[in-house]
C-alpha cells in the first residue's frame, strides 16, 4: 500500500537519508526504529509532503505522491501524529478532532454563513463521528478543555483522534507512547490494535519502546545514520548482529 | 429611527454611537485576519480607504443608491484583499506585517494624487445617508454572519492555521485557500466600514486612512481578544469612547495607550475577553462543564 523506492534526503550537506526502500502492506503495523537523528521523522516528512525527497519516489496505492503538498496527502488517506506535539493549543478538545475531519466535509463560505440544511447535517455528522472518537481515545469528559489543559498521555491521544478524524487508510505515528507512564503505554497499545482492527487501517509508527514496538508491530525496519540497516519480524530484528550493534545494545 | 433618537439622545452621543458601530465592522474584519487566522495585518485603513473612496465616487459622480455604493465599496475593497493575499501568505509576521504596511501607504499615496478623489483635499459634499439605524443593522447583520462563519468548518481550520499551520496542513486545509479567504473576507468588512464611514463624515481626505488608523483598529482586535468576536466589540467599544473620555487631556492620550498596553500585558495577555467565543461558551455553561 506503501512503498518508499531509493528515498534520499540532503539537509545542506548532511545526508539525513540515503536510499531507504520500505514496502508497508495494507493492513500491517508496521514499526520503524532507529537510534536518535537516524531520520525516522524525516521519512514520516517526506511520506506527509512536508519534505520533498532529494531523490526518489513515494508511492500510495500504486500512485506516485511525492511533490504533493500536505494537505493533499492528507486528503489521500494518510493522517499522522507528530512527535512535538502539534495540537491547536487554544482550541478545545473538541474542536481540534473537528478540524481533524476537514478533509473529508465539504461546508464552503456561503453555505456557512446562511447556515443551509447541508451545513447544518453536515456539521451534526462532524459533531457525532468526534466525540465517537474523543469517546474511544478516552477524552469525552474533557471536550471542552483547551487542548494546551490536557496532560503530556492525553494530548498524544488527542493527536491520535484528531488523525483519526481524516478517516485515514495509513496512520503514520511519531513516538506516540513518548513521555507515557506505564500504564498510559498498555492503554496506548490496546487502543491501536483497537482502531487497526476496527478502521481496517495500516499503522506505520515510529517508537523508542522496544517492549511495545516488538510486542505489536507485524514487521520492523532499522534505521541508523539514515540508512536502513534491516527489516524483517520481530523475531529477526531481536537477533539481527547489526541492530544489536548500533541499536538495542548488548541482548536483554 | 435617527430624528425620533434625536429626542431623546444628545446628538453627540448618537455621534459616538454611530462611530462604535462603525469601528464594530471594521474590527470584526480585522479580526477575522488577525485575531482568528493569525496573519498580522497593519494596514487595514487601506482597505477602509479604498471602501470609502469607492463608495464616495459612486455617490458624488453617479449618483448610486446608497446601498449600492456600500456594496461597490466593501467589494473593491475584498477585491484588493484577494490580491494582497495571495502573495502575502508565504511571508510570516514581521514581512507580512510590513507588506500591509506598504500597501495601505501605497493606497494612501495613490489617493493623494488620484484627480477623482480630489488629491490631498479629499472630497467633501458626500451625501450623509449612513444613519444610525442602518449602522445599528448592519452590526447586527455583520455580528451574526461573522458567528456563523467562526464556527463553522471554515472559522475552524482559520483558528487551526493561527494555532499551528503544519498540523493544519496534515487535516487536510489547504492554508493558502484559507489564508486568502480571511484577508478577502477582513477586507470586505473593511471596505463596509470605510463607506459607512465616508457617508458618515460628509468629507474624507487619504490622511483619514493612514497608519495611525490601521493601529487603531489592530489596537481593537488586541484589546478585545484576538478571535473573540465578543472581546473585538469590547476593544472597539472602549477604544472609540476612550479619546473622547480624553479629550481634556489631549496631550495625554499616548501615554493612556502606552498604559493600557502594559497593563493588559500584565493582567490579560491573551487581551480582555480572551478566546471567549459565544458558542462555546454557551456550550460550556449549559453542558456544565467549564473545566479547572
Ligand atoms: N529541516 C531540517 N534541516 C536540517 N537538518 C534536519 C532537518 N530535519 C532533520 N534534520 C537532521 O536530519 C537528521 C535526522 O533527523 P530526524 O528528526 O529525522 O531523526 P529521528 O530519527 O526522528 O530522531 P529522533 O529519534 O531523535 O526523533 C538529524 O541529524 C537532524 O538534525
Ligand atoms: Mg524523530
Amino acid at each position: 500500500m506503501l512503498e518508499l523506492k531509493h528515498i534520499s534526503q540532503e539537509f545542506g550537506g548532511l545526508r539525513a537519508l540515503d536510499e531507504v526502500n520500505l514496502i508497508v502492506n495494507e493492513g500491517q503495523i508496521y514499526g520503524l526504529i532507529g537510534p536518535n537523528g537516524a531520520g525516522k521523522t524525516t521519512l514520516f516528512n517526506i511520506i506527509t509532503g512536508i519534505y520533498q525527497p532529494t531523490e526518489g519516489g513515494v508511492y500510495f496505492q500504486g500512485q506516485k505522491i511525492d511533490g504533493n503538498p500536505p494537505h493533499q496527502v492528507a486528503r489521500m488517506g494518510i493522517g499522522r501524529t507528530f512527535q512535538n506535539i502539534r495540537l491547536f493549543a487554544k482550541l478545545s478538545v473538541l474542536d481540534n478532532v473537528r478540524v481533524g475531519s476537514h478533509a473529508v466535509t465539504q461546508a464552503g463560505l456561503f453555505g456557512s454563513i446562511l447556515g443551509l440544511p447541508v451545513v447544518r447535517r453536515e456539521e451534526k455528522q462532524i459533531l457525532h463521528k468526534s466525540q465517537t472518537l474523543l469517546e474511544m481515545v478516552g477524552l469525552q469528559d474533557k471536550r471542552w478543555e483547551y487542548a494546551e489543559n490536557l496532560s503530556y498521555g492525553e494530548q498524544r491521544r488527542l493527536e491520535i483522534a484528531r488523525a483519526l478524524a481524516l478517516q485515514p487508510t495509513l496512520l503514520l505515528l511519531d513516538e506516540p507512547a513518548a513521555g507515557m507512564n506505564a500504564t498510559e503505554k498498555q492503554e496506548l497499545m490496546s487502543l491501536i490494535y483497537y482502531i487497526q482492527k476496527e478502521m481496517k487501517l495500516t499503522i506505520l509508527l515510529v517508537e523508542h519502546d522496544m517492549n511495545l514496538v516488538m510486542s505489536i508491530c507485524e514487521r520492523i525496519a532499522v534505521l541508523d545514520y539514515g540508512r536502513k540497516i534491516a527489516d524483517g519480524s520481530p523475531e529477526q530484528i531481536k537477533n539481527d548482529e547489526r541492530v544489536i550493534q548500533s541499536y538495542l545494545g548488548a541482548p536483554a | 429611527m435617527d430624528a425620533f433618537l434625536m429626542q431623546y439622545i444628545d446628538p453627540y452621543y448618537l455621534r459616538i454611537l454611530v462611530l462604535i458601530g462603525i469601528n464594530i465592522i471594521l474590527a470584526l474584519g480585522l479580526n477575522i485576519t488577525t485575531g482568528v487566522t493569525g496573519q498580522l495585518s497593519m494596514g487595514h485603513a487601506g482597505f477602509m480607504s479604498l471602501g470609502a473612496y469607492t463608495s464616495a465616487i459612486l455617490s458624488l459622480q453617479f449618483a448610486a443608491p446608497f446601498w449600492a455604493a456600500l456594496l461597490c465599496g466593501a467589494l473593491v475593497a475584498a477585491f484588493f484583499g484577494f490580491l494582497i493575499g495571495i502573495p502575502t501568505l508565504r511571508l510570516e509576521g514581521d514581512y507580512l506585517a510590513m507588506v500591509t504596511i506598504g500597501f495601505a501607504e501605497i493606497v494612501r499615496v495613490f489617493f493623494l494624487n488620484f484627480e477623482p478623489g480630489g488629491k490631498a483635499v479629499g472630497l467633501s459634499g458626500i451625501p450623509q445617508n449612513t444613519t444610525f439605524g442602518i449602522v445599528l443593522l448592519l452590526v447586527i447583520i455583520v455580528i451574526f454572519f461573522n458567528a456563523r462563519l467562526l464556527k463553522s468548518r471554515l472559522g475552524r481550520s482559520m483558528y487551526a492555521i493561527r494555532e499551528n499551520e503544519i498540523a493544519a496542513e496534515a487535516c487536510g486545509v489547504n492554508i493558502t485557500r484559507i489564508k486568502v479567504l480571511a484577508f478577502t473576507i477582513g477586507a470586505f468588512l473593511g471596505g463596509l466600514g470605510g463607506a459607512l464611514y465616508a457617508h458618515y463624515m460628509f468629507f474624507i481626505r487619504p490622511q483619514d486612512f493612514a497608519f495611525m488608523q490601521s493601529i487603531e483598529l489592530l489596537n481593537m482586535v488586541i484589546l478585545g481578544g484576538m478571535g473573540s468576536i465578543p472581546g473585538t466589540i469590547l476593544g472597539a467599544i472602549i477604544l472609540t469612547i476612550a479619546p473622547e473620555l480624553l479629550r481634556i487631556v489631549a496631550e495625554y492620550r499616548l501615554l493612556f495607550y502606552g498604559a493600557l498596553l502594559v497593563l493588559l500585558m500584565i493582567f490579560r495577555p491573551n487581551g480582555l475577553l480572551g478566546d471567549v467565543r459565544i458558542y462555546d461558551l454557551r456550550k460550556r455553561w449549559m453542558n456544565k462543564e467549564v473545566g479547572a
